[in-house]
């Protein structure tokens, strides 16, 4: 029979090795990881856009603390007892609520993050030196890119907490399970938006030589996508379509649905779809509804797992939209030559 | 040579239709110090990225320390160090930080690493500059971090893009003994790209002379001046006060000793090609002609000299390329590299 002592001796061992504090050396994707967080949270670019994001949340906030009262106590409104989700998106007019903001300056956060991800590291001369080390190469673009999630998704996420915290002390009312998960929807949303941005900018960034040139074009392509698209949407549309009282009902149904869908290409139209019908559980659909759907609803807000039944193709069109991009940025920087 | 640590084999890169690198064979063996030699755009840093994994060959293999560097190239970067030519670094940490994350990119235990960092920033004498910023460094003091950078991490082979580019002097000397003084003490196997000869010839045991994506010849400095200039390996210059008419007479006494092979006055300096060491007789005879000799002046056939001979033809290519009518001269070049 083997000898007992023989046979703790490795666990024992084991155990004597940590708590002789010898770690085992973290993986170089993790070390690449914290590099990357640590150079976004010290960098003046993303020092900016954090300040601007809490300044419109506190704006934002503002607006809608000074305005929480009279929105709760509106019971026309069905959503009205949703006290977390109004302060979300109450306004008064002068200042548009948080999540249009975000849907506005996410992409700009995206962007900041990504835009030089691998293009200066490359003009830097610092590509090769860290591609000559026994890292994959593909750790250094998903480095790049859980990076920066992570320091947004940390952005985010203390944004909403604070905003609850801070309701929880204003209003004293305790914040419900549904609430706290269309709010932590909303948050996933806003990731994944921003998520979007960032792998677009780092895909920009292995195309394009110049810092400069990268940041331009994705900020062009959000341009786009934030003024243009919708504008040319509607010319083509006009052009195109024949006279509204020349068409029966459900061929409008069908051209309204097919413009609707084609305003979903661009990515701030699913965002903010998927943010409104999260955080106004009343909205039942995104897209026209008959008099024979609507008859005989009530006007009550929907439970959860409808809302997210709704968004669900929102959910899935931006992850698709994320992965596309990065699979993209993959294939082209797995073959690029590194040497500058 | 047993047991070569790199042997590249057949090794071939196209860049569309142009060859950077075409058909490559080499062995270098452990604890040598060799230099690849070539004009700029020869290939050298194409063939050393394929070494590497960094660059997918189009044909051939690169074996190093037995593993293949196409299909594991991290098994491969874990044994060797590189340097690139133009090593960059984080200008946002500190020297010393840049060379820790390098450190910890390695998996180096985390309790040694500070330790390590400042043992090898003090091996390569920057101890002193080690908490600066590195944008603030020189160029050769980049270079001496970027080579902390490779020695960190103990490597069997360190290869060396243009390590000499941009240094002065008398840095480059300081550079290249403390290259070599590794190699000996460590058995450390070192590979140098340049296309500065007379810094490589202080260093390296073998060189390969690379142009134009060919080894056109490696071996020894010695092995390859023979091989090149043959029989007129000696030459010796002599300078003398008075200026001698190209046609001078008492020369063609000279010309009767066997051993001279070439005579080439030039007004006060007269060059003779010898193929044994003749600068005693020659000496003598001229100040028995009541000539004043100024210098005598023995060539060594450096690699510049072998230098100029390969690229001779290459040169000439490139200005028979330039003209429209360079028929005649391409013919010219061509009898010039069958010689």
């Amino acid at each position: 029979m083997e000898n007992p002592v023989v046979y703790f001796k490795g666990l024992y061992s084991k155990g004597i090795k940590h708590n002789n504090n010898l770690l085992p050396p973290a993986s170089p994707f993790t070390v690449m990881v914290r590099k990357e967080v640590a150079d976004h949270v010290r960098s003046w670019r993303f020092i900016i856009m954090v300040m601007l994001i809490v300044l419109t949340f506190l704006g934002t906030m503002y607006v809608s603390l000074s305005n929480i009262r009279k929105a709760v106590a509106n019971v026309n409104d069905p959503d009205h007892l949703f006290v977390y989700l109004k302060l979300l998106t109450t306004t008064n007019g002068t200042l548009p609520s948080f999540q249009v903001f975000i849907s506005f300056l996410g992409p700009l956060l995206g962007i900041a993050l990504g835009f030089d991800a691998v293009n200066a590291e490359k003009n830097n001369g610092t590509l090769t030196r860290l591609l000559a080390q026994p890292v994959y190469r593909d750790n250094l673009l998903l480095a790049k890119f859980i990076g920066a999630l992570i320091v947004i998704s940390v952005l985010f996420v203390s944004l909403c907490l604070l905003m609850i915290g801070g309701g929880l002390i204003i209003t004293g009312v305790p914040i419900e399970a549904v609430e706290f998960f269309r709010i932590l929807g909303f948050i996933v949303m806003s990731i994944l938006y921003v998520g979007f941005w960032l792998s677009l900018s780092i895909c920009l960034s292995v195309v394009f030589k110049h810092a400069a040139t990268s940041a331009l074009t994705a900020i062009g392509i959000w341009l786009f996508f934030t003024v243009f698209y919708r504008i040319i949407i509607n010319i083509i549309a006009t052009a195109i379509l024949p006279n509204n009282s020349f068409m029966d009902p459900g061929a409008t149904l069908a051209y309204n649905n097919l413009l609707l869908d084609l305003l979903r290409i661009a990515p701030g139209q699913l965002y903010t779809d998927a943010t409104t019908t999260l955080l106004m559980p009343s909205v039942r659909s995104l897209g026209p509804l008959t008099m024979e759907q609507m008859a005989g609803a009530i006007p009550s807000p929907l439970p959860l797992k409808e809302s997210f039944m709704i968004v669900w193709p929102q959910v899935t069109g931006l992850i698709s939209a994320t992965t596309v991009c990065f699979a993209i940025t993959y294939y082209l920087f797995m073959r690029k030559e590194i040497r500058t | 040579m047993e047991n070569p640590i790199i042997e590249l084999d057949g090794l071939t890169k196209f860049y569309g239709s142009v060859k950077a690198v075409d058909d490559l064979h080499l062995k270098i063996d452990k604890g040598e110090i060799f230099g690849l030699l070539g004009p700029n755009g020869a290939g050298k840093t194409t063939t050393i990225l394929m070494m590497l994994g960094l660059t997918e060959p189009s044909a051939g293999t690169a074996l190093i320390c037995g593993v293949n560097a196409t299909t594991n190239p991290i098994t491969v970067k874990k044994r060797v160090g590189y340097m690139p030519d133009s090593v960059g670094f984080y200008d946002n940490m500190t020297a010393l930080e840049n060379l820790m994350y390098i450190a910890r990119l390695n998996g180096i235990p985390e309790q040694e690493i500070q330790m390590r960092s400042r043992q090898t920033m003090e091996m390569v004498g920057l101890a002193d500059e080690m908490d600066k910023n590195p944008s603030a460094y020189s160029r050769g003091m980049k270079q001496r971090l970027g080579l902390a950078d490779v020695l960190i991490r103990d490597p069997e082979v360190i290869i060396l893009d243009e390590p000499t580019l941009g240094i002065d002097p008398s840095g480059v000397k300081e550079f290249l003994s403390f290259i070599r003084h590794l190699s000996r003490q460590q058995g450390l196997t070192v590979l140098l790209s340049s296309h500065h000869l007379h810094q490589v010839q202080q260093v390296c045991d073998r060189v390969g002379i690379f142009v134009e994506g060919k080894l056109l010849v490696e071996g020894n400095i010695e092995t390859l001046s023979h091989n090149l200039f043959g029989e007129e390996s000696f030459a010796v210059v002599i300078t003398v006060k008075e200026s001698l008419p190209a046609s001078w007479e008492p020369m063609k006494e000279l010309e009767q000793f066997a051993a001279i092979k070439k005579i080439n006055i030039s007004e006060k300096a007269v060059e003779f090609s010898c193929t044994e060491n003749m600068t005693p007789d020659i000496v003598r005879f001229f100040v028995e002609k009541g000539l004043s000799v100024m210098g005598v002046h023995k060539k060594e056939f450096g690699l510049d000299e072998i230098y100029q001979r390969y690229f001779e033809n290459n040169v000439k290519k490139n200005i028979s390329n330039g003209k429209s009518g360079g028929l005649f001269q391409r013919s010219l070049f061509k009898r010039n590299k069958t010689q």
